[in-house]
């Protein structure tokens, strides 16, 4: 991060309210880096967030106008704020319980209208503010305050279903993949499409301790050893990342 | 030329992705605890740093600048 960035956040909440290690940090260190490097005018841009740790990447910590909305609903007052004021870069940065779980039935008709919008889902599999419970993103097998002896329920696969709702220009990365998730913000950011990222974020605590990978640089090490760069043929053992 | 790197030592929760993911092993825990009860990461062997930004932009607290130092 280099110094004349820090303009694009508020560094009187620094430091952060995260755990030691939450992978929705690197995503906010990504999106700062990438509006850097872009010289990026900071009063065109909006960031939308709902409810949950996920909620907290953009509002507090980012030096834009931020909107800070109810629990799954950021979607609906991201395309309000588009609509009123075309012109504006909106970009929707939230967790997976916010956006996929509570929120999901707006993801996929953001996605399927295209509204041209970026919604950023800071995918930690799990609800992590309110103590871990399992959301749509949970994998099976997994342990959560909810499911102790491992998820009995398969998980949305975000690219899949934000591509068959019909949306385009779609990512995924992991908290590892933090230069090309960097590349890819920078990217969406110069253009006015619908946009989508599903970022593994990991969170440590919640879902760390309970699947033995409570070691943030364990995890991160993780991310890397069971990630796959799409090209063509997608695997779903693996953690697929790249453009899709 | 070298490299300059910065932690802002407030900001940093001790983590330690940077130690783990620095090609160079730049990076050590602190012998002892800050006055916030935390052991922060300090760069002890910067004459290593190659400038690659791994630590930088891996760092969830945005605390670490690497900058190439003056000639
Ligand atoms: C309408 C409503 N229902 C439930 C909650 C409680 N709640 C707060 S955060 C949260 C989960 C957030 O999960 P996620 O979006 O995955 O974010 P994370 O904390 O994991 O980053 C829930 C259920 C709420 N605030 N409002
Ligand atoms: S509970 Fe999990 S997601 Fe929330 S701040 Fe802590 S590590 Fe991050
Ligand atoms: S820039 Fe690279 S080599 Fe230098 S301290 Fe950071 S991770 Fe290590």
């Amino acid at each position: 991060m280099k110094q004349e960035y820090l303009k694009y956040i508020r560094d009187n909440v620094f430091p952060t309210a995260f755990c030691p290690g939450c992978g929705h940090g690197i995503l906010l260190n990504a999106f700062v880096s990438a509006l850097g490097e872009l010289d990026y005018d900071q009063d065109n841009l909006v960031l939308v967030s709902g409810i949950g740790c996920g909620g907290w990447i953009a509002s507090p910590h980012m030096n834009t106008d931020t909107l800070h909305t109810t629990h799954g609903r950021a979607i609906p007052f991201a395309i309000g704020v588009k609509l009123a004021n075309p012109k504006l870069k909106v970009v929707v940065i939230s967790g997976d319980g916010d956006l996929t779980t509570i929120g999901g039935n707006h993801l996929i008709h953001a996605a399927r209208r295209r509204i041209p919008i970026t919604v950023i889902c800071g995918n930690n599999n799990i609800y992590g503010m309110t103590g871990g419970q399992a959301s749509a993103t949970t994998p099976v097998g997994a342990k959560t305050m909810t499911t102790p002896l491992g998820n009995d329920y398969r998980p949305f696969d975000l690219v899949k279903l934000v591509k068959g709702a019909g949306g385009e220009h779609v990512y995924r990365y992991t908290a590892f993949h933090a230069m090309q998730m960097k590349k890819a913000f920078k990217d969406v950011l110069q253009k006015d499409d619908f946009s989508f990222f599903d970022i593994l974020t990991g969170c440590p605590v919640q879902y760390g301790r309970r699947n033995e990978l409570r070691e943030p640089a364990k995890m991160i090490q993780w991310m890397k050893d069971n990630s796959v760069l799409y090209s063509g043929e997608y695997h779903d053992d693996k953690i697929m990342v790249g453009k899709f | 030329m070298g490299y300059k790197v910065i932690i802002r030592e407030n900001w940093c929760k001790g983590c330690y992705i940077c130690l783990s993911v620095c090609p160079k092993n730049v990076f050590e825990k602190a012998g002892l605890l800050d006055d916030r009860g935390i052991i922060v990461s300090k760069a002890v062997r910067p004459e290593n740093c190659i400038g690659c930004q791994m630590c930088a932009d891996h760092c969830p607290d945005l605390a670490i600048t690497v900058e190439k130092e003056d000639e």
